[in-house]
């Protein structure tokens, strides 16, 4: 099927992006790489009137070290991401999600912004931005504001980012020399994560100094494992210990059932998965 | 209206086209390029695979106004000369398709995939081709093919073309 009519802007800045999106009201649409978007708009789940454009401003495509964080335009393509030598360094973590998401063409168009106003439960980035306690820019009319992450996602699809708004960036802070890991479970190629966990550690003399958790797909939103990450400070990386701390994996969970697994496996998933993944990072 | 330019497997192109119009219906249906295909409504399949400026792409999943002053390679400018590329000669060596409803896409894939990585081991081959659904041939030739592509392109194989068609990718 094709998309029902609409019409296109490709505004060339931001501004002009913010006041096609306000004229447009609630029925316009961003588009970013098109790759969530453009099936939705192809099943005819959506008819957007007008449907702005964002490929036509560069600066949104970005990725540079700005003082203690790493800034990465909203348009920078997964491809982009997982590539980049500065978020290789800094904020490997997401590196290593984002070589997970899809397949590579879906990679080469779809963005980082895109996947995380999308916030789909099952998406990849979310957790590992939430973990990672990353910054999220949305300009308005009334200028930009920063969201920390711990805001940024609200529900199931839906964020922080109001109507008339737009993600321009995302901000991480650098986790220099960290050990991480992406632990993602599906069955089939090009499949959305059942569960994922993404985990990142400072390990200092041989025991955890500081830990990060974020867990995919384990309710509405991304979750940041609190409970595990308070159990792996001061302990040993090893397989005892952090099996331990992993059974609070499911804290704060409300995982969902459906035709990929139910809630009680999902909460299996989360536990083991916890454990892979924080013993995969400490290596 | 919107007015797309692209250049498409080296021919200019500028066209008045409905927003709404993907990239393969402008392939297809007002370039008669068919060698282009549509095989799901989901972005799954890859079937429509082709390279835009350069990358591996599903056009089922790009607006043909999203690629205006852009390069699109299909599989019908993968030819050079009458010659086949070294990918679509190792697909038909090592019989790497049955019905061949995939292969236009699959190749674009591996030609993409060889771009990037022109020596890669068997699960390589197997994450780069990710994106492109088989339901035929169990994807073991397909794997072998590009393979088998990969050693015919080789600097200084005795590959059956003289100079491989420059391929996509970064
Ligand atoms: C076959 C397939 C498999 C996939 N597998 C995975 C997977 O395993 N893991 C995973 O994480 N993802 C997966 N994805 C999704 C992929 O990551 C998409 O790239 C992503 O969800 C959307 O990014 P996009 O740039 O294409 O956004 P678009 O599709 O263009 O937009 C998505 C939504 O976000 C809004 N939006 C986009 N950018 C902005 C912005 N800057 N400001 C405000 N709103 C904005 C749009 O209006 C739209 O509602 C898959 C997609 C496909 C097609
Ligand atoms: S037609 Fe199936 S992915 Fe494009
Ligand atoms: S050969 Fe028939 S789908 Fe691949």
């Amino acid at each position: 099927m094709i998309p029902a009519k609409f019409d296109y802007v490709r505004p060339s800045t931001v501004e002009e992006a913010v006041s096609a999106l306000q004229q447009g009201g609630d029925d316009a649409k961003i588009i970013a790489g098109g790759q969530s978007l453009l099936p939705v708009l192809r099943l005819r789940l959506a008819a957007p009137s007008v449907v702005i454009d964002l490929g036509g401003i560069p600066e949104l495509r970005r990725i540079a070290e700005d003082g203690d964080r790493i800034a990465i335009g909203a348009m920078a393509p997964h491809h982009d991401v997982m590539r980049d030598d500065l978020v290789k360094e800094h904020v490997t973590l997401l590196s290593q999600a984002t070589a997970t998401v899809a397949d590579p063409q879906v990679r080469h168009r779809g963005t980082l912004g895109g996947a995380l106003a999308h916030a789909d439960p099952a998406g990849d980035l979310g957790a590992v931005a939430l973990a990672l306690e990353a910054e999220f820019v949305i300009a308005g009319s009334s200028g930009t504001r920063t969201v920390p992450a711990a805001e940024f996602f609200v529900d199931y699809f839906t964020t922080a980012i109001g109507e008339g708004e737009i993600l321009t960036q995302v901000r991480f802070p650098k986790y220099t020399g960290w050990s991480t890991h992406y632990e993602k479970f599906n069955r089939t190629a090009q499949a959305w994560s059942m569960v994922a966990v993404a985990a990142a550690l400072r390990v200092e003399g041989g025991s955890i100094a500081e830990a990060r958790i974020g867990l995919t797909n384990m309710g509405t939103t991304p979750i940041r494992a609190t409970g595990v990450e308070q159990a792996l400070v001061g302990q040993p990386a090893t397989a005892d210990s952090v099996r331990a701390a992993a059974e609070h994996a499911t804290e704060g969970t409300a995982a969902p059932s459906d035709a990929d697994a139910a809630a009680d496996y999902r909460e299996h998933l989360a536990k083991v998965l916890t454990g892979r993944a924080v013993l995969a990072a400490a290596g | 209206m919107a007015e797309v330019r692209v250049t498409v497997d080296g021919v200019n192109y500028a066209d008045e086209v409905e927003p709404r119009m993907l990239l393969v219906q402008y392939l297809r249906e007002r370039l008669g390029k068919t060698g282009t295909l549509i095989g799901c409504d989901t972005s799954n399949c890859g079937a429509c695979t082709v390279h835009l400026n350069g990358q591996s792409v599903k056009s089922c999943s790009v607006l043909a106004v999203q690629a205006d002053g852009g390069e699109v390679l299909t599989i019908e400018g993968l030819a050079r000369d009458g010659e086949l590329h070294p990918v679509q000669k190792a697909f038909n060596e090592c019989h790497g398709l049955q019905c061949g409803y995939c292969t236009p896409g699959m190749i674009m894939a591996a030609v993409d995939l060889l771009g990037d990585n022109p020596d890669p081991d068997e699960g390589e081959v197997r994450e780069g081709i990710e994106g492109n659904l088989c339901r035929c041939t169990g994807y073991q030739n397909i794997v072998r093919s590009v393979q088998r592509a990969a050693q015919m392109m080789k600097p200084g194989a005795s590959a059956p073309t003289e100079t491989p068609a420059p391929v996509a990718g970064d």
